[in-house]
């Protein structure tokens, strides 16, 4: 090996962690901050490894009467809009991508780019009048409005590039439309259907905007939860850190184990604009 | 009447299907469900805001049809129009950098090095964990006396910042932070288009001695153009909305100096109950956001390259 190579080699080296940097610090700071007792959180200089781990903060965050309610809130609605928009979106996409109807896909694109709070006011109102505040029933619906047009997008793009072949012999030997969806289809978009409720789920995980409007003190889901934390100034950072690490690890897992997923399924996207 | 308009686009439409036997009409029911879901969700809506947006519209008032005043109100509402400002500032750091340091990123990552999977995994985290999770922790962070970027800029010898606390610095701090959020989702896009590039013309560059930095300039750059493009678009629309990070660290402050049009218009609907006004500026800011977004369907219909990014 030449010099020179050994030169590029290491410049590579020095690229890839000046780029990956800032990920790996954040994310280590987050867990040092969780793990530390407030004496070590309010040192200057900061501490990174402590002498003594507060595990206590997690102990602290999971046993707080309300976290299993947090947590079995944010999984319902997360869980319910997923399912539903798998339900209606799948179909849907599988029959856009054979009528070739591009154009209807722009709706789906208008989902996408609107702000979340635009539909709030419209649907706060509604549910108000329905008298459907104070359940989940109104943050499952609104989160349709981030899980349909994810489902209806990557499953258009998907059975775009599935092949009709099968399809069309299937219709030969008299199967009906819906027996070749279920049949043939169906089963080939598995791994379509893999990539758009990986996303579906982590988006609706995510979403905040419209549990802090719609979300009274019992429907709180786990984002809104912890953003009702910081408000309380007198929390020390050590289980708030804590808080937002356990809140975030389910999608930062999915994100290690289905890299290839999210990264297919949001370049597609992407790439075709949403 | 609807229904033969129905039939006549579905007959053009099926008309470039591979197999003409299959009659495009049949689909109807499979789109049916999801159609009545999105005319719920999002169509309903939006008719709905128009409507709320035409009249003196509060919580607990009478409301009266007030045509457009509403409109007029935004140019004379000094608290909107500084929105505006801090909007676009914001939103234009935030596509610049991320641009930038994603396509330096992607050519990075466009090389061979062990544990590149692992790497790009973590690099993609910032984007997928969950942002008020992210904000609380960028919050403590940015602490003036105890957060550690304040540490950090003295390791190397800076003066500490007021970041988030100060109004001078609170927008270029929160665009540190969308920046570090969504760089990765740049990268990925135009990695996709670094690996569709074509190996010829990088063959004879190098038996014409041409550098690496002159081959990235003359060649690489301006074939993945598009796909830097198309994440700028991307970025400018996500940029123009971003809302859980600025609520979740700043809330709009300190004072009103990083109050953006989404925040503002989260206040007046959801602070003051001005549901009238709040569909108004709800109506402009999508007006403004769509016609950014049709610009970018024509520039995807002009040039083709659906395909390029999706293997990646």
């Amino acid at each position: 090996m030449s010099a020179r190579q050994i030169l590029n080699k290491i410049g590579l080296a020095v690229c890839v962690f000046l780029i990956v940097s800032p990920a790996i610090f954040f994310f280590l700071w987050m867990l040092s901050l969780s793990v530390k007792y407030e004496i070590d959180n309010a040192s200057y200089p900061p501490v990174f490894i402590p002498d003594r781990f507060a595990w206590q903060n997690y102990i602290d965050v999971l046993t707080s009467n309300r976290f299993a309610t947090y947590f079995f809130n944010t999984l319902i609605v997360t869980g319910t809009a997923t399912f539903a928009a798998l339900l209606v979106g799948v179909p849907a996409g599988y029959g856009i991508a054979r009528m070739q109807a591009h154009r209807s896909a722009v709706v789906i694109l208008i989902a996408r780019i609107t702000p979340g709070l635009s539909y709030l006011i419209p649907l706060f109102l509604l549910f108000q009048w329905l008298g459907l505040l104070g359940t989940l029933v109104p943050q499952i619906i609104i989160h349709l409005v981030v899980t349909v047009p994810i489902v209806i997008w990557i499953m258009i793009g998907y059975f775009e590039t599935t092949p009709m072949e099968l399809e069309e012999a299937a219709v030969i030997d008299g199967a009906t439309r819906w027996q070749v969806f279920r049949h043939v289809a169906l089963p080939i978009a598995k791994p379509g259907i893999a990539v758009a409720f990986i996303l579906a789920v982590i988006f609706s995980w995510n979403n905040f905007v419209f549990g802090i409007v719609l979300a009274g003190r019992e429907t709180r889901t786990l984002p809104v939860a912890v953003y009702n934390m910081i408000s309380f100034d007198q929390l020390s950072w050590g289980p708030l850190a804590a808080a937002a690490l356990i809140v975030t690890l389910p999608v930062l897992l999915l994100t290690v184990f289905a890299q290839r997923q999210i990264v297919a399924g949001l370049t597609a996207g992407a790439v075709k604009g949403g | 009447m609807t229904t033969t308009a129905h039939d006549r686009i579905d007959a053009n439409a099926g008309g470039a299907a591979p197999a003409d036997e299959l009659r495009p009409v049949s689909y109807w029911p499979f789109v049916l469900p999801a159609l009545i879901v999105v005319l719920a969700v999002i169509v309903f809506p939006w008719v709905f805001t128009i409507w709320m947006s035409l009249h003196e519209w509060k919580v607990g008032a009478p409301t009266t049809f007030v045509g457009l005043a509403n409109y007029w109100r935004m140019p004379r509402d000094p608290r909107f129009v500084e929105a505006v400002w801090h909007t676009l500032v914001y939103t234009a750091l935030s596509v610049v950098l991320p641009l930038v340091f994603g396509t330096l990123a992607a050519v990075v990552f466009h090389q061979k090095f062990p544990l590149r999977g692992v790497l790009r995994g973590i690099f993609i985290m910032p984007m997928m964990a969950t942002p008020v999770a992210i904000a609380l922790i960028w919050t403590m962070m940015f602490h003036p006396q105890l957060g550690v970027l304040n540490y950090l800029l003295s390791l190397f010898g800076l003066p500490p910042s007021l970041w988030v606390f100060d109004p001078g610095t609170v927008i270029p701090s929160l665009v540190l932070v969308e920046t570090w959020q969504w760089t990765p989702l740049v990268m990925l896009i135009v990695l996709g288009g670094l690996a569709a590039l074509p190996t010829e013309p990088y063959e004879s560059a190098m038996i014409d001695g041409a550098s690496f930095w002159q081959m990235f300039r003359y060649i690489t750059l301006p074939l993945i153009l598009p796909f830097i493009f198309i994440a700028g678009m991307i970025r400018l629309i996500d940029a123009l909305k971003s809302f859980d990070i600025i609520f979740a660290i700043t809330q709009g402050g300190p004072g009103s100096a990083s109050e953006t049009v989404n925040l503002y218009l989260y206040s007046v609907a959801f602070v003051y109950y001005d549901i009238g006004y709040g569909s108004a500026i709800a109506l402009v800011f999508f007006v403004l956001i769509v016609m950014l977004a049709a610009v970018m369907l024509y520039f995807r219909q002009r040039f083709h390259w659906a395909e390029a990014g999706g293997g990646a």
